[in-house]
């Protein structure tokens, strides 16, 4: 099967792409907010480290 | 208050509200007048023609309704919580499951009840024909009254927040649609002079399933919100 | 087994546990989600009715399928959570919130598109459709009511009151297609008996569930963590848990 031809989809290439690319988005999304949410909770933490060393 | 069962106590709270109510005639009334407002603007946006008003006539009497409610729920516990009442509800001793549903009782008489009664003048405004009226009172009662028992939990999770009241119509709105689903169904049916039970029966049973489950909910809901 | 779970429970633990565990899940959810990828977009055969459009069902099932998993887990944890006290199951609820609203998201998209071509409309207030929305706004209402209250503590059991409330929903969504007549199909999977979709069809469907159900997994955990270390303030583990 050609590359044209498989993008195609039997013609539905204008429906099925936004799909995959919907998921692939929220997927994608997901991990990386996820992963920022987690680095900003240990920043903070560390922060809260050194503020209550200095202050021992 | 020693020795006072607790069914005494909800009658108390439930007099009490109403008389209350009496010197604050602002909460009965805006609710009401909001109903009125909505229902008036679509007659003015959309046409004045009577039929084309009774094809949407069961959609804007149920959102009416429901945006009303909404707007009324934010009142139930808001006062009690402010001066300190609510607590003392809490410590009482007394099941405050029942002082809840006492609570919301006479809250749907102030603010659910006026809509029903003032709804078949307000249907008839947008062309709903006489024969249906009935099953529009009906639906509207027993949508009321699961609005005001849904709107109780999410008055109890909101107690205090900012911008409370905003947040309180997004919470109760999803556990609202099925309601409002049903309810303009049921409206539509008896337009078109078919049996609306179907539709009046699922109302009835969400309102069986609310009046059993929400005051408990509201209740722990209200302990979380005040502890 | 008891004390294996009850150690878990306690955040230090947890979050080492978890951060070993998390790339066990995303590897494999990687692979399998390609794999699906490859199996659904190339592999499958063409369908007999709807041609390639049918292809939408290997990313708009297994999203709607999570939109109510993910729900049902958060309900649960949240319930555990309020019943017996546990803090970390409060966290692993509020973490399922983003994730599980993402994929409503995702199922009520791919599920217009598809229905557009096949079914002639992008929407129709039946059931199913309907009830998944609703499902979108309750997911909505859970991350609205979470921060708009400042205590963590009346946030999470506040949080958990609505997840319980509104897990009637799931059920209503699942069974809509069988005590309805809806334009959304009936169930071709997880009806009893032999499902009714070929074996070349199905077998990169079910990878992508499974894909999907691993990645959550990973996600979840990386989450999890994430929330650990924000609500266990001044805890002297954090310094250890952090230098690995």
């Amino acid at each position: 099967m050609s590359l044209t031809a498989f993008l195609s989809m039997g013609g539905y290439a204008e429906f099925v792409w936004p799909s995959y690319a919907v998921v692939l988005t929220v997927l994608v999304w997901n991990v990386i907010a996820a992963r920022r949410s987690h680095r900003r909770a240990a920043e903070e933490a560390r922060r809260r480290l050194q503020i209550s060393g200095t202050q021992s | 208050m020693s020795g006072t069962s607790s069914l005494a106590a909800g009658q108390l709270l439930f007099q009490r509200d109403l008389r209350l109510a009496w010197r604050r005639w602002d909460q009965v009334t805006d609710p009401l007048v909001f109903f009125l407002m909505v229902t008036t603007l679509f007659p003015l946006s959309l046409s004045p023609e009577l039929s084309r008003l009774r094809d949407v006539a069961p959609g804007v009497l149920w959102v009416a309704a429901l945006l009303s409610s909404l707007l009324a729920a934010d009142s139930l516990l808001k006062s009690d919580a402010q001066d300190g009442t609510l607590e003392q509800y809490v410590l009482s001793g007394q099941p405050l499951t029942l002082l809840l549903l006492a609570k919301t009782a006479a809250h749907w008489i102030l603010s659910g009840l006026p809509l029903v009664l003032i709804s078949p003048l307000v249907a008839s405004a947008l062309g709903v024909p006489g024969h249906a009226l009935g099953v529009v009172m009906m639906s509207l009662v027993l949508g009321t009254l699961t609005l005001s028992l849904i709107g109780a939990i999410g008055a109890a999770l909101t107690i205090g927040l900012r911008r409370g009241s905003l947040l309180l119509a997004l919470l109760v709105l999803p556990l609202a649609m099925p309601l409002l689903i049903f309810g303009a169904r049921a409206v539509e049916l008896a337009i078109i002079g078919e049996a609306a039970a179907g539709p009046l029966y699922l109302l009835t049973a969400m309102l069986v399933l609310s009046m059993t489950l929400a005051p408990l909910t509201a209740a722990a809901a209200v302990r979380i919100s005040i502890d | 087994m008891w004390t294996w779970f009850h150690k878990l429970s306690s955040p230090p633990h947890f979050y080492r546990v978890a951060g070993k565990m998390v790339p066990w899940f995303a590897w494999p959810a990687a692979l399998l989600i390609v794999a699906a990828l490859v199996g659904g977009l190339v592999l499958a055969p063409r369908d007999y009715q709807q041609g390639d459009a049918y292809r939408i069902m290997y990313v708009h099932a297994p999203s709607a399928w999570m939109s109510l998993m993910v729900y049902v887990v958060m309900a649960v944890s949240a319930a555990i959570g309020l019943i017996w006290r546990i803090k970390l199951a409060h966290a692993v609820a509020a973490g399922c919130a983003p994730i599980g609203a993402t994929f409503t998201f995702a199922a009520l998209a791919t599920g217009a598109l598809w229905g557009q071509p096949m079914w002639g409309t992008w929407w129709v207030w039946d059931a199913r459709l309907t009830s998944e929305l609703i499902l979108l706004f309750l997911y909505l209402g859970y991350i609205a009511l979470r921060s708009a209250i400042d205590d963590p503590q009346r946030a999470d059991r506040a949080s958990a009151v609505l997840a319980i409330v509104g897990v009637i929903n799931v059920p209503i969504i699942h069974y809509s297609v069988v005590w309805w007549n809806t334009l959304h199909q009936a169930p071709s999977v997880t009806k009893m008996g032999a499902p009714t979709i070929s074996l070349p069809m199905l077998i990169p469907l079910l990878m992508m569930l499974l894909g999907f159900t691993l990645y959550f997994v990973a996600v979840l955990l990386t989450r999890v963590r994430g929330e650990v270390l924000r609500r266990e303030r001044n805890a002297g583990w954090i310094r250890e848990g952090l230098a690995q």
